[in-house]
């Protein structure tokens, strides 16, 4: 029989997220996906989990999961892994995900993998691909003992495909119990972010300590508009304040896998690779010849950013000029 | 208010660290070893919040005997007392056999408010606070940009996909810091003296009531399999900026299409 893969399905921007699909579509090579899809959501949410792959909703449009984080959704994903016994169920690597991820595993005093970014099943054994030290490492783990095996994937480690399926919807109860209100949210607050997400973005221009002042991002938006993309930074220009966290890539902040990244005054420290290793093509501008970002730059370039940059400016609109004539 | 900080000691973040592939583990002999940075950030704002409302600050750290240099570190920040839990047969716990450990040491003692940082910098799973909130019994408060506590009520800025959500929730509980909550103070010179002459108190295993199915290796349900280096990627070409490397760059874009 197929090993049963559950999902643990989240709304983000008030659609199910990619996180969710991404899963979804790995599920579904590994056995038989399910989902679980605790609170509002949008009215075609079953179906779009439905259509990549899901054969099975487990739901609860009960605001108490919107309302109250993890306690209501760990009590209720607890009865369900009781009562249908999964192989496997994967989260996202959000903040939700990782919070429920984390309590169950204790709950259920089974453990759980983060990080992951591959995964196999071998005779109902897990062999999760897992970057270890930054990245510098690349290990295989498994969890033992009975019990469901949970598993935190990283961002980006599937890709989305599409598979029709007809999902059969189970209505789950929510939890009755008083106690699984303590967390209260009383306010969410959106931070106005414009141009195209750094997730979904084929090109990122990324800047760092290097640019030395918040008003040379201003540059690096110039060059990422020309360019159609979205602007990334280090979480040392995070931390100096100069950007807001939602531009963080890295180990602590965003994964993303554009086609081209242009990293700007950064020197590559491992937790900075372990967010954008995976672009197609790397191209890094850097003063320090052995920064460690020309290690997986395939082109580099040895200069001060407020030459390079500029100048790779003024030849684009050269070019962009010449292409309209 | 009495706040316990769970904080770890790691291998300074200058230090490059090997994984042994006999053991699957760390090597962390003869590595210089610090209070994590990122479980510095938890200390402070510990510090701040008794500053404020009264209260002590206890350090509980697991980790080997070198660890006291980070133990002494957090003393010498403002930490009020110190727990150390090193016992060989703690090493290799994976993150839910590190939270048995730590919710054990905790409940020897009254707590009101646990802290933790969102990830420890070395082996990043960020399981161990939601683990120990479960076993401890109180709610987690996770991924805090701010706290602020009114009578029993402690409400936190939290940061989300696309901004932050305001939450709270009643003592006791357990926080979580990110990293730009604070800027950590560094220690004075008095307050390096003072930590010489604060307790430290040391739990084994046995003391703590875990045996080898919960706490070490035997006990951890993670297994690593293999320890292997990722695919690297092929060498790209790097130039020394001539006067034209910004041409060059839109050189290498057209040839590739990306323009
Ligand atoms: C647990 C943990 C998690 C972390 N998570 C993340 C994360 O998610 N993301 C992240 O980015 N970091 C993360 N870090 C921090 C990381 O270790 C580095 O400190 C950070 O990435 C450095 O940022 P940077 O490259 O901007 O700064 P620096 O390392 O200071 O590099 C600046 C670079 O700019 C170059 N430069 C200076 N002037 C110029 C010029 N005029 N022209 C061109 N180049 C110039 C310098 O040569 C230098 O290489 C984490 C650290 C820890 C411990
Ligand atoms: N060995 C340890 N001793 C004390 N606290 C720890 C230990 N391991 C993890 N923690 C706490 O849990 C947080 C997350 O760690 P981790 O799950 O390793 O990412 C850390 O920042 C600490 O607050």
């Amino acid at each position: 029989m197929a090993d049963l893969i559950w999902v643990y399905g989240e709304v983000v921007d008030g659609r199910i997220s990619r996180a969710t699909l991404e899963m979804l579509s790995k599920a579904r090579e590994l056995g038989r996906a399910e989902a679980v899809l605790l609170g509002p959501a949008p009215d075609d949410a079953v179906g779009t989990l439905s259509a990549h792959g899901a054969s099975r909703v487990y739901r609860s449009t009960d605001p108490v999961y919107r309302d109250c984080p993890t306690l209501p959704a760990v009590e209720t994903i607890a009865t369900l892994i009781a009562s249908h016994q999964p192989t496997v169920m994967l989260f996202a690597s959000s903040y939700g995900g990782r919070d429920v991820a984390a309590a169950l595993s204790a709950k259920l005093d089974c453990g759980a993998l983060t990080d992951v970014g591959d995964l196999a099943l071998r005779s109902g054994s897990l062999e999760a691909t897992i970057p270890a030290l930054g990245g510098s490492y690349q290990n295989t783990s498994t969890l033992t003992g009975p019990g469901a095996k949970l598993v935190l994937v990283r961002p980006k480690a599937f890709e989305i495909k599409p598979n029709e399926t007809h999902a059969t919807v189970e209505e789950v109860p929510a939890p009755r119990d008083p106690t699984v209100r303590k967390i209260r949210v009383t306010e969410r607050v959106t931070v106005k972010r414009e141009g195209p997400q750094l997730e979904d973005s084929r090109v990122i221009v990324s800047g760092g300590r290097g640019l030395k002042a918040p008003e040379r991002f201003a540059m690096l938006q110039e060059l990422a508009e020309l360019l159609g993309g979205a602007v990334g930074a280090t979480r040392a220009a995070v931390d100096a304040a100069w950007v807001p966290y939602a531009l963080q890539i890295g180990q602590t902040g965003k994964t993303v896998k554009p086609d081209l990244y242009i990293a700007c005054g950064i020197s590559g420290a491992l937790q900075h690779l372990a967010g954008m290793k995976g672009s197609k093509t790397i191209v890094a501008i850097n003063t320090d010849p052995d920064a460690p970002i020309f290690q997986v730059a395939d082109l580099g370039v040895v200069g001060d950013v407020f030459k390079v940059v500029p100048q790779l400016i003024e030849e684009l609109k050269k070019r962009k000029g010449a292409g309209a004539h | 208010m009495n706040i316990v900080v769970c904080a770890k000691v790691v291998p300074l973040s200058s230090v490059t660290i090997r994984i042994d592939p006999a053991t699957r583990r760390m090597v962390r002999k003869d590595v210089s070893q610090e209070l994590d940075p990122q479980a510095a950030k938890a200390v402070e704002e510990a510090l701040r919040l008794t500053e404020k409302h009264g209260g002590s600050v206890t350090v509980v750290v697991m980790g080997g005997e070198d660890a006291t240099i980070g133990i002494r570190g957090a003393l010498a920040m403002g930490a009020t007392a110190a727990i150390h839990l090193s016992d060989p047969a703690l090493a290799g716990s994976d993150a839910l056999g590190t939270a048995k450990a730590l919710a054990a040491a905790i409940r020897k003692a009254p707590f009101d408010l646990v802290m933790c940082a969102t990830e420890s910098s070395d082996s990043y799973t960020g399981l161990v606070p939601g683990q120990l909130a479960q076993l401890l019994g109180v709610p987690p408060l996770t991924f805090a940009t701010s706290v602020t506590v009114e009578g029993r009520t402690v409400t936190i800025k939290r940061q989300s996909e696309g901004g932050y959500d305001v939450v709270s929730a009643e003592l006791p509980l357990l926080v979580t810091v990110t990293t730009g909550i604070n800027e950590p103070r560094y220690p004075t010179l008095k307050g390096i003296m003072g930590a010489k002459k604060k307790e430290i108190k040391r739990y084994t295993a046995a003391e703590l009531g875990l045996g080898p199915a919960e706490v070490g290796e035997s006990g951890a349900r993670e297994k690593v399999l293999t320890v292997g280096r990722p695919p690297a990627r092929p060498a790209g070409t790097i130039i020394q900026d001539d006067g034209e490397g910004g041409k060059k760059i839109a050189a290498f874009l057209a040839d590739l299409k990306l323009i």
